[in-house]
């Protein structure tokens, strides 16, 4: 779906949640942790909630949210995240995008 | 009419002429009542029985001293007599009322108690949690939980004893000589018995997520600890840490890291933890019970923690 391939191509981290998704929230959380501001979606809010859900679904997500693209590939779900973090793969994949913390 | 005479036995202890009387009153009601006390049907304790009997006695006997005094003068006094044989008659008259709006009472709390069981198996099997913990302490029953949670106790009992078998096998292996090869094939063991645990785990959190999230099957030390169902893994680590000497600095590195990234990913899985409590809560209040749409996300949370513990268990191994 074109949107979702330009949303998630957009520079940087991006996260595709729901408001009401507590999953969503915990990898928001862990990225601000890493020091990464990710462009966040709430799909939930756009009328086209569930095309989205589709695409995402199509393109390899086993639960449409969250879906995390870093510099727009797709990385997965919360599983992939917190997996590719704790074998200290997520630091180096997202260090280009990581905000200067003063 | 076994239960009868049983009963009266203690009575003798009276030595009044009363019970003996009354024996005949009550046997004498009870023919003529026939079908209604059957022995079947009669669900009356012991006791209440003998209560009722005793307060009868009572009734009767409260003019019992005068009796004595006319027992022997029994012939002098007819009116006296009629008198007496009319009390009992109302004393036993009574009992006998009394009795049947104590059965006819048990009668429909017995129904009743059928009802609301057969309406529980219902709201059970609709998936309701009808407060599963406080059932199963009020009423004393066990099998109130689901088979699927039952059978994840048991067969956790046996995961545990098939654990210290293999860590008693790992301590005596490690004090002799054992080969690499044998010693990486019993680590191997050893993990895929804490995946097994996983799973266990993952599918009893498809039966009752409650059940998994507040360890119902731990001790109540584990309990002290837990985490979403089990130990946090920055917690194991720290306590294991410190029996990996020697580590070689890149092990110590890796370690380090990993114990970092463990408690970036606990904090946020904890985080998500207490929003979903909070929309949990919400729901509750605005009416809206939506038990099939958080589960999932709590199963997720569990394969979460699995894999954290996981990545522990590969650090033990790397030791």
């Amino acid at each position: 779906m074109d949107k979702v391939v330009r949303m998630s191509s957009e520079k940087g981290v991006v996260i595709f949640s729901k408001s009401s998704c507590c999953l969503s929230y915990a990898v928001q959380v862990l990225f601000q942790d890493l020091g990464v501001h990710p462009t966040i979606h709430e799909i939930d809010k756009d009328v086209e909630c569930r095309e989205i859900e589709k695409a995402l679904m199509r393109l390899g997500c086993s639960t449409p949210v969250p879906a995390i693209f870093v510099g727009g590939k797709l990385i997965g779900s919360t599983n992939e995240v917190m997996s590719l973090h704790l074998s200290g793969s997520l630091v180096p994949l997202v260090k280009p995008f990581q905000a200067n913390l003063c | 009419m076994n239960t009868t005479s049983t009963h009266f036995v203690p009575q003798r202890r009276f030595e009044t002429y009363e019970p003996l009387n009354q024996i005949g009153m009550w046997e004498e009601s009870f023919k003529n009542n026939g079908g209604l006390y059957t022995p079947g049907s009669i669900i009356i304790p012991t006791n209440e029985k003998t209560d009722s009997l005793s307060e009868d006695t009572s009734h009767g006997a409260e003019g019992t001293p005068h009796k004595f005094d006319q027992e022997a003068s029994t012939s002098r006094h007819p009116d006296k007599i009629q008198r007496r044989l009319a009390q009992n008659r109302e004393a036993a008259r009574k009992s006998r009322l009394r009795k049947k709006a104590y059965v006819q009472q048990l009668e429909t709390s017995r129904l009743k108690l059928i009802h609301l069981e057969q309406e529980l198996d219902r709201a059970r099997q609709q998936g309701f949690y009808v407060g599963n913990g406080v059932e199963s302490s009020a009423l004393g029953f066990s099998d109130n939980m689901s088979s699927g949670i039952v059978a994840f106790e048991m067969e956790y009992g046996h995961w545990v004893e098939e654990q210290n078998r293999q860590i008693c096998e790992l301590r005596t292996v490690l004090h002799g000589h054992v080969s690499d090869i044998e010693l990486r094939s019993l680590v191997e063991n050893a993990m895929k018995h804490y995946f097994q645990l996983f799973r266990m785990k993952s599918t009893a959190a498809k039966i009752d997520v409650f059940y998994v999230m507040s360890g119902m099957w731990k001790t109540s030390a584990e309990r002290f600890f837990l985490w979403i169902g089990g130990f946090r893994p920055s917690e194991l680590l720290k306590v294991l840490l410190p029996h990996f000497d020697p580590l070689t600095d890149q092990q110590l590195l890796d370690v380090c890291n990993l114990k970092q990234s463990c408690q970036q990913a606990e904090d946020a899985l904890s985080q998500g933890m207490e929003k979903l409590q909070h929309t949990l809560a919400e729901s509750v209040a605005a009416g809206r019970l939506g038990e099939g749409s958080y589960t999932p996300q709590m199963t997720c949370a569990m394969e979460r923690l699995e894999a954290l513990v996981s990545f522990v268990n590969q650090v033990r191994k790397k030791a």
